[in-house]
């Protein structure tokens, strides 16, 4: 609809808010090799000096490590709750299952900062210690939605009936679950696992408030804006970031439209 | 997925007697034994657990501080949002965050519809697929690195004066406007991709029916695509809004203003309880609008 000139126009726009979106991205990227080591434009020249002072800094490689168990943990977590949560909202009648969908969704829905706050409070009143535990609990609680929706969505997709003929060619409830259901999701469960890793590896407001004294990556990143002679590795650590988060996404995007037929 | 299926066991027949057997047997025969089993961990978690948590949250901000020892007081009291509501900073900084909110949505909106509706409606399906990678894909790089990457780009010495200078102007610099792009920046993706999927959703043949009835490209698109689209649009909304009230990095990065967020952050080790009690104000606000958007459609199309 809207003729040559209405197209063109849609054009111009989409082609301006990929450039928006895309041009900071770049910029950290070119940042990361200017000799300069300062936020000045144009970048002085083309070094590699910080990319080899962020792969000497031990605090940085150990919040690089930090990030990634946590992120597993609270892959894990998810993967075990949402999946769960799917397919008891998907195959059963309950009362109290909009609620349950509800629930899910709340942490991600919510602003980061109550989140971070209701469990910092309670782990404070149960003298539970903050730190890397409870980092991974509170990923685990907003990543949770990610497996979620996507193993709903492939639940919701996936005839009933295969389960049924599972059942009636003599498969009891395990097995039914393992050589039926657990293949049909199976994608699914990967595609929401990678989103979920991505989404903890990259999380700071939350983590700020359950850390403790514990350095993710993000907490590096955020602290050493304010430590001048660690500036310049900001930029090499985000790029580290970014390839982390991007890549599982990337892959995730991929099993989900190759299996749906959908972008 | 035929290549790497498992092998079914090889006798069908059921060995009555194991005892895992015999357990699956009653499971089946107790569908809510069997249910009670798989909602056990996700309601341990997510109920019991998350908001138990908020509950917490909720207590604490009737409770109070010992001013001596910073210890908090398991007294009932309302002092807490006494002073929240007769302190003008306060309602003056909610307000603050509100707007602030609600302009960043709109600015998503705005800039994310004409994308999504070419992605959707215009775009071949190749086209389409590698758009919505790439709009997807930023969505998941470091958040932080991208606030940090604009206060580079708005610095005094940065990218956009540099672009600006020849044209005698300087960018706004670090204050309400940067934090309004940032966050502008920061949420589009999470704006796009909805309304992406809800106006991919619009059958092409509704809008034939439109051309053929004599509706003219705006007509159409008011009549039959906007509306269709508003549960998306709300579904966007939630993450363009929710995340805007809570975010305490990016203003602290860009501006020197104060937000919610930067209230509850600062106050969470002096005094507990009132930082409590402040962030009832974005819990009650998203949940507000969490039942708003719910009506306009938007839990269907998240």
């Amino acid at each position: 609809m809207g003729g040559g000139a209405g197209r063109t126009a849609l054009r111009v726009a989409t082609g301006a808010v990929l450039v928006f979106i895309y041009v900071p991205i770049a910029l950290v990227v070119v940042y990361a090799f200017n000799a300069s080591g300062t936020s000045a434009w144009p970048p002085s020249g083309f070094t590699l000096e910080w990319v080899d002072a962020a792969l000497a800094n031990t605090g940085l490689q150990q919040a690089f490590l930090t990030s990634l168990v946590a992120a597993f943990g609270a892959t894990i977590v998810a993967l075990v709750l949402g999946s769960l949560a799917a397919l008891a909202v998907s195959r059963y009648t309950f009362y109290g299952r909009e609620t349950i969908s509800f629930v899910v969704i709340l942490p991600i829905a919510l602003p980061g900062i109550v989140t971070g706050m209701a469990l910092s409070t309670t782990f404070g009143s149960l003298h539970f210690p903050l730190g890397l535990v409870a980092i991974i609990v509170g990923h685990a609680t907003f990543c949770v939605v990610l497996v979620y929706n996507n193993a709903i969505a492939r639940l919701r997709r996936t005839a009933r009936s295969f389960e049924e003929a599972s059942a009636d060619l003599g498969a009891d409830t395990f097995q039914t679950f393992r050589y039926v259901t657990f293949p049909a999701l199976r994608s699914a469960l990967l595609a929401g696992a990678l989103l979920a890793f991505a989404l903890s590896f990259d999380e700071v407001i939350v983590t700020i408030f359950t850390a403790g004294g514990v350095k993710t990556l993000p907490i590096w990143i955020f602290q050493s804006f304010r430590l001048a002679n660690q500036v310049p590795l900001v930029n090499v650590a985000g790029l580290a970031a970014i390839l982390l988060s991007v890549v599982p996404v990337y892959f995730a995007t991929r099993l989900t439209s190759t299996v749906t037929g959908r972008a | 997925m035929t290549a790497t299926a498992p092998s079914l066991p090889a006798s069908p027949v059921p060995d009555s007697g194991s005892a895992l057997r015999r357990l699956s047997r009653w499971l089946h025969a107790h569908p809510r034994v069997r249910l009670g089993l798989v909602l056990l961990l996700p309601i341990a978690w997510l109920v019991v657990a998350y908001l138990g948590s908020l509950l917490v949250l909720f207590l604490n901000a009737f409770w109070s501080r010992d001013p001596f020892t910073s210890l908090v007081v398991r007294d009932f009291t309302l002092d807490n949002f006494v002073k929240l509501l007769t302190t003008a900073v306060y309602g003056a900084v909610a307000l603050r965050t509100l707007t602030m909110a609600a302009v960043v949505t709109l600015t998503c909106v705005l800039l994310a519809y004409p994308i999504a509706y070419y992605m959707a409606k215009v775009a071949s399906p190749r086209t389409r697929a590698a758009l919505a990678v790439a709009v997807v894909m930023p969505l998941w790089a470091s958040y932080l690195i991208k606030a940090y990457s604009w206060r580079l780009i708005l610095s005094d010495d940065g990218v956009l004066n540099w672009l600006l200078s020849p044209l005698g102007v300087k960018g706004p610099g670090y204050g309400d406007v940067a934090v309004w792009l940032v966050f502008t920046y920061l949420w589009l993706p999470y704006m796009i991709i909805p309304v992406y999927a809800g106006l991919e959703r619009i059958p092409d043949s509704l809008l034939e029916a439109s051309s053929d009835l004599g509706g003219r490209a705006a007509m159409t698109f008011r009549r039959v695509i906007l509306p269709l689209s508003i549960p998306a649009v709300a579904a966007g909304s939630i993450f363009t809004f929710s995340l805007t009230l809570g975010d305490y990095i990016v203003p602290g990065l860009v501006s020197t203003t104060q937000f919610i967020g930067n209230v509850i952050y600062v106050n969470v080790a002096q005094d507990l309880p009132l930082a409590a009690a402040y962030s009832l104000v974005p819990l009650i606000i998203m949940l507000g609008y969490l039942a708003i958007a719910r009506r306009f459609g938007a839990f269907e199309a998240l």
